[in-house]
Parts: C-alpha cells; structure tokens; sequence
C-alpha cells in the first residue's frame, strides 16, 4: 500500500529536518519527501498538528518469553510497543530459559515474526545462564539476530570477566548494555538510601552500588576500546562518570528511564510497590542531574527498562514485591510532558533519545526517515491530552505507577515497514 | 474523646493531643492492673486479633493481657515462616481474619509496611502496629514515653540518649519521632556502621561517642544488639561492642546522677548493659513492661472509641 503522511512536522535529526513535510511511504520504504499532491489509491494520512518522526526504539524491554507468559509475552509486548509509539524493542534476556545462546534468540525473533507488529531486537546474554562465570556463545547469538549483549538484572561482578566480555565483543563491534550494579553494596536494598528510607525503615541502596560499575566500566573501556553502554542510569554521579568518559574518547553511551527523571524516591512514602524499580528511584537531586544530562547530550537514549509483572508480584509488602514498572505505552506522553513541553529538551533532541541514538548504539538500520530508508514511522500529536489507565493497556502488566496522571504527547499511529500497525481511534 | 485516626501505625502523623491522650488514658488504666480483680467491662463484646508474624512473646503477651482487661475477646494469631512459605499472602490473611468480623488487628511483621498495606487493603477493622521491621514501634515509644514522665514529670528540656543498633531498631525511630515532638533534647549513639544515613532528620543529634551522648543526661535507653550483626560486618566483636557502647557503671557516671537506664527488652547482658547497671536501682526495664500493659489497654480502648465515632 502506498501512505502519504500528510501536513504533519517532520522532525528527523538525522537529517538535520525539523518542518511541515509530506512523507510517501512506498513498498516500505520512504518513497519521497516535500510537498507532494496525493493520487489515486493512496492512503493518506492526515497528520496536520502532528509529529512525524522515524520509527522509536525502545531499547530496554523486558518480554517475559519464554518461561513468563502470564506476565507478558512476544504478542502483547510488541501490541504494547506499537501502542506506545514504538516500531522496534530490544528484549533482555533475562527470559527462562536465559537468552544465552542461538535457540532462544531464534525463538525470540520466530515469535516476532508471528506477531507481526513492533520489530523485535533481542539482547543476548553476556555470560552463561547470567550466571557472571562463563562467557555465552555471543557469536552464535549474534548471527542468530542478537543486537547486543547484557546481563541484565544479574549484573557481572567479576571485573576481570566484564573485561574479556567487552574484549571479545569487538568481534561483532556490539554494545554490551551494562545494568550496574555492585550487589555487595546493594546489600539487598528495596529502595534509594536517603532520608527517605531511613524514614520508612526499609533497607537502602547507596548510589555507590551504581557508582562503582559506572565508573568500572568506565575504566574498562579505556582499556578496551570496546563499546559499553550504561542502562538505567539514575544518580548524578553516575552520569558524571560518564560525562568524563565520554571526554577522554571513550566509547561510552548510557540510557535514562522516564521513570527515573520524573519520580524520586519521596512516592514511596506510601509503600506502594508500583514504585519499586531497580535501581530504584532515587533522590531529587539525581532527578534535576537527568533532566541536565538530557538536555546537554550526556545521556544517549530514553529507554523505559519496561518490566511487567503480576498482582502476585506487587500486592505484597514492599521488600518482598518484585523490582520493574511497565513504560512502553507512558513513555512518550512523559517524554513530550516533562522533556519536550517544559522545554527541557527540543522536540529533535526527543527524537534523538527515542529513535536516532538507540538505532546507533544497536547498530540497526533504523532512526532515519531518509529516502530509501525502511518507512518505521512514529506519529506524535504533542497537544493532545490523555488520563492513563494501566487497565487499558495492551500490555499484560498493570504495574505502573502513573495511574490516572494526565499527560500531553500522545503517539497516534505507528507504522512499521510501511504498514499501519497501529491507529489510536479519534 | 477518641483518636483521630482510625488505625495506629506508627508515631509519625500521630498529633501531640493524640499522645496526650493515650498517656493520660494510660495512667488512668494502670489503676486496673493493681486491683485484687483486674478486668473492666469496657470493651465486652470487642474481638481482637493478635495477628503476629515474627516470634514476640513479650510483646503478644501484653496485647493480649491489655485487652484481656478491658474484657475484649483476644485471639492470638501467630504465623510461622512454614505458613507464609505456603503461599498466603499477608493480604490473603488478613481477609481471611476480617470475615471474622473483629474490631482491631494488632499486626507484627518482619518488613516495614505491612500494617500499612493491611490497613489499606480491610476496610471495616482498626489495624495497630506492633512493629513494622525496622519502621516504627508506636505502643513501644508511648509506653517508653509513659515511663518516662512518670520518673521526670515533663519532657521538655530532657536530654536522651538512645544508644545502640540504631539502624536496624524501630524502636529507636518511634522514639526519636516521639520525644522530639515532646520537646525533648534527644542524642542517638552508636557506630557508624550502625546510624542509618540522614537519621538527623529526626531533629536529634548523632554522635558515635558514648560520653558525648551519656554526659548530662537524664534518660537512657539502650537498644538491644543482635548478636549476628557482627557477622554482617557491623563491629568486629562484642566485646568491642560492649567495650565502646556497653552501659556499665563506669559510663553512668557519665550521666545526672538521678538517670534512669530504659530497655525495651529483651535485654542481652554484657553484651549492651552490664548485668548491674540492668538491675541497679537506676533502671526502669520492669516498669517499662508494666506501663507497656496499660498503654496498649489505651491505645485499644481509644481506637475502638475512635472507630465507632466513624461508623455512626
């Protein structure tokens, strides 16, 4: 089918555009940019007050399958994805089995194509099993499909493994996606150490636990030259480790959750588990050190790290219930509400974060609207207004800690290899 | 005049003229508990459960004692690790208590918050902590606090150490919240290792000196230390423990001569309190226990007065 999008802003920094643009989408792909008049047998898209943008990428995804398909699965993650603006994810591989060789990333990918919706991109684990001892068979994965590499939730402790990690990664010139976390000062904490969980009387995680594997890897990648990217980055010192390695030339890039630069850990006054994430939601200060790092390029991507779980998981008391919100379908309503209309941040650099550098950092063939390029389009009414209900979500978790917020920026329809996938009814 | 909320569960929102009113209720109980017959007919009829999730003899004991004088029907409800591991969840307990119809649910859990979250979730019933993890520990304070202005007759102007495992001690945060709003001068002592970060904010003072905290002042009240701690790297014996942060006479002297030596119990010998200084004619550790009767019967007899004035 060939869509014109029509009278929408076009806003793709990868090619330095940012003005009322028609798009022609054809067989796919971008078939044309400009003022073009609509023929016969075309769709056309009426996108006047809308933003167009190349397809988003959300590169922090958790789909639960296999092993955990009553928390979510392939089908209903990606339902989400599109729901949410997103045209592509990158799934962890903390499944059950562990994605940590090429059956299961095939599996992930055979699921994808079932579903048919948001492409899916699946990391592959660093170490066997997660288990922080072995190298997995990377190469294997990677030519199964595997975009990247991570031991998320179980992050590698052992500096000297995390170094051959990031050494033999070079082969494949892949990012390793590095949930920092030094478990011994974690010291199985529930939420922030401040004020707060002192307060509460609930064990704390320092930001030191993040701190030292930031600044590790950090490290690491000097000696390395390998590519290492910080997820859910959340404290302010954190970034400044970045910002320095970044500096000195590093190939160090990090990602921020919107759940971390728009909460802190004062929400969790009321014990409400919805707001328990590792890393955990932290100060206010390290918020106002996000939001800056946002603004000034520090941070690379927003990723929503977007974790479902059960009631069983969070009606429970809060050291006992399970760390993750979901974020697919709230992230670009918080992105546009907090970033982009408090002027945070412009709509390009919103753009940047969603769709541009995550594309890179994965080094997928995506972030760009460019003739020729695969039509993964993202459509955006920034003024439009909504209230959030986690019971409408096409997601299967309902763990989300935005209920009932209202928000402007509303995705309105994604397109994903030149075919609406989805359409937010008026 | 009751309360004015409808739950107990914790001394953090609890207003001053609530404190007010459970002590002076208190001491006007405590008369009961010396009768030759020690039962008033008060709360006939009321049912109260006892809803305990980590062993606490001492604690179920006076709830249970307290509303046994009152002449509530008590029922102690005492949840082992094994049953939990089965699978019910806390709120699936207290459901299954709440189609009891009773009046209060007296809960103790090992994790910060599970009064709150039963509160939230059973709607219909008063729920009082007695003891969150290392949360709060209200009837503890205010019994604490009865003992107290009994021996000094105010609280502005004291000044209090509380010494000891300040980190893992509820005890220690209902206390500072408690006596802070009384307007008294409170000063916490321990190792580093064990003052959880920002504990200023209480409005008290941190020091990790004994005699900074000891000397001049007119209440005591020394936290019980488990022993495991030391496993987890928190100091490296107990007998260096008890060398820098034990209560013997020595370190007394540090203090007014009419200090009184508080312990919510139970108390370790040689290990936070030398065995003399525990029964020495300072110490107020068994009129603690007995204030801590009277308190609970209050703290019964007010939110039950508080929940009917909600029903009607």
């Amino acid at each position: 089918m060939t869509i014109l999008i029509q009278g929408g802003k076009l806003v793709d920094p990868s090619q330095g555009l940012n003005k009322k643009t028609d798009l022609l989408i054809e067989k796919g792909k971008v078939a044309g940019l400009g003022k073009i008049t609509p023929e016969k047998g075309w769709k056309v898209v009426d996108a006047r007050g809308w933003i167009v943008a190349p397809g988003f990428i959300d590169m922090h995804v958790h789909l639960r399958e296999p092993g955990r398909e009553d928390k979510e699965t392939v089908a209903t993650g990606t339902r989400a994805a599109v729901a949410g603006g997103f045209t592509g994810v990158a799934c962890m591989p903390n499944t059950d089995p562990i994605n940590d060789c090429e059956a299961i990333t095939r599996f992930i990918r055979e699921k994808a194509r079932e579903s048919n919706l948001a492409h899916v991109y699946p990391i592959g684990a660093i170490t066997k099993g997660e288990d922080g001892a072995e190298l997995a068979e990377i190469g294997e994965m990677v030519k199964a499909g595997a975009v990247a590499l991570s031991d998320d939730g179980r992050p590698v402790q052992n500096n000297q493994i995390m170094r051959r990690a990031l050494e033999y990664s070079k082969i494949f010139d892949i990012a390793i996606l590095d949930h920092c976390e030094d478990v011994n000062l974690a010291a199985r904490g529930s939420m922030n150490e401040s004020a707060v969980s002192t307060e509460l009387g609930l064990r704390g995680i320092n930001g030191a636990a993040e701190e030292m594997q930031v600044a590790r890897d950090v490290v690491l990648g000097r000696l390395t030259h390998a590519r290492v990217h910080i997820c859910h980055l959340s404290t302010r010192e954190s970034l400044d480790w970045v910002r320095m390695g970044k500096k000195q030339g590093i190939r160090i890039t990090c990602e921020v959750t919107p759940h971390h630069f728009t909460l802190s850990d004062e929400a969790i006054r009321s014990y409400d588990t919805n707001f328990k994430v590792n890393p955990p939601l932290r100060s206010k200060s390290d918020v106002e050190a996000l939001l800056e790092g946002l603004a000034d390029g520090t941070v690379d991507t927003i990723a929503t790290d977007h974790a479902p779980h059960t009631s069983l998981d969070k009606d429970v008391t809060f050291e006992e219930a399970a760390c993750g919100v979901v974020g697919m379908e709230t992230a670009v309503p918080l992105v546009w509400e907090f970033l982009v209309l408090k002027g945070v941040i412009s709509e390009s650099r919103a753009v940047e974060l969603l769709s541009v550098n995550p594309s890179r950092i994965l080094r997928i063939d995506r972030g760009t609207l460019q003739q020729g390029a695969i039509a993964d389009v993202t459509l955006i009414d920034p003024k439009r207004r909504i209230k959030i209900d986690a019971k409408q979500f096409a997601s299967k978790g309902r763990n989300c800690p935005y209920q009932d917020w209202e928000l402007r920026g509303v995705p309105m329809m994604t397109i994903v290899g030149g075919r609406i996938v989805y359409e937010r009814p008026a | 005049m009751p309360l004015s909320g409808k739950h107990l569960l914790g001394i953090s929102g609890l207003p001053v003229s609530d404190i007010r009113l459970i002590l002076n209720t208190a001491r006007s109980f405590r008369e009961i508990s010396s009768r030759p017959i020690k039962k008033v007919p008060t709360l006939r009829g009321r049912t109260i459960i006892n809803l305990f999730f980590e062993p606490s003899t001492r604690t179920r004991s006076s709830f249970e004692i307290a509303a046994k004088r009152l002449s509530a029907d008590s029922l102690n409800f005492s949840v082992s690790t094994s049953s939990v591991s089965k699978g019910e969840t806390l709120i699936d307990t207290g459901l299954n208590l709440l189609s009891m119809n009773p009046d209060v649910i007296v809960i103790r859990h090992s994790e910060a918050g599970a009064p709150h979250l039963l509160a939230r979730h059973l709607k219909g019933c008063s729920i009082v902590n007695a003891g969150d993890g290392m949360h709060e520990h209200p009837t503890q304070a205010l019994l604490d606090a009865l003992t107290i202005e009994d021996k000094k007759e105010r609280f502005e102007g004291l000044k209090i150490a509380i010494v000891g495992d300040i980190a893992h001690s509820r005890v220690a945060r209902s206390n500072a919240l408690l006596l802070t709003k009384m307007g008294s001068d409170v000063w916490i002592c321990g190792p580093p290792t064990l003052i959880p970060i920002a504990f200023d904010q209480y409005n008290v003072h941190v020091t990790y000196q004994m005699q900074e905290a000891l000397e001049g002042a007119d209440v005591i009240m020394m936290l019980r230390t488990q022993r495991e701690r030391q496993r987890e790297v928190f100091y490296p014996s107990i007998k260096e423990y008890f060398a820098l942060y034990g209560l013997d006479r020595r370190k007394l002297t540090w203090a007014k001569k009419d200090a009184i030596v508080m312990h919510p119990g139970p108390i370790n010998r040689g290990v936070e309190i030398d065995p003399e200084v525990a029964d020495g004619l300072e110490s107020v550790i068994l009129e603690q226990v007995t204030n801590g009767v009277a308190v609970r019967m209050a703290v019964l007899y007010l939110i039950l007065g508080a929940s009917e004035e909600g029903s009607k």
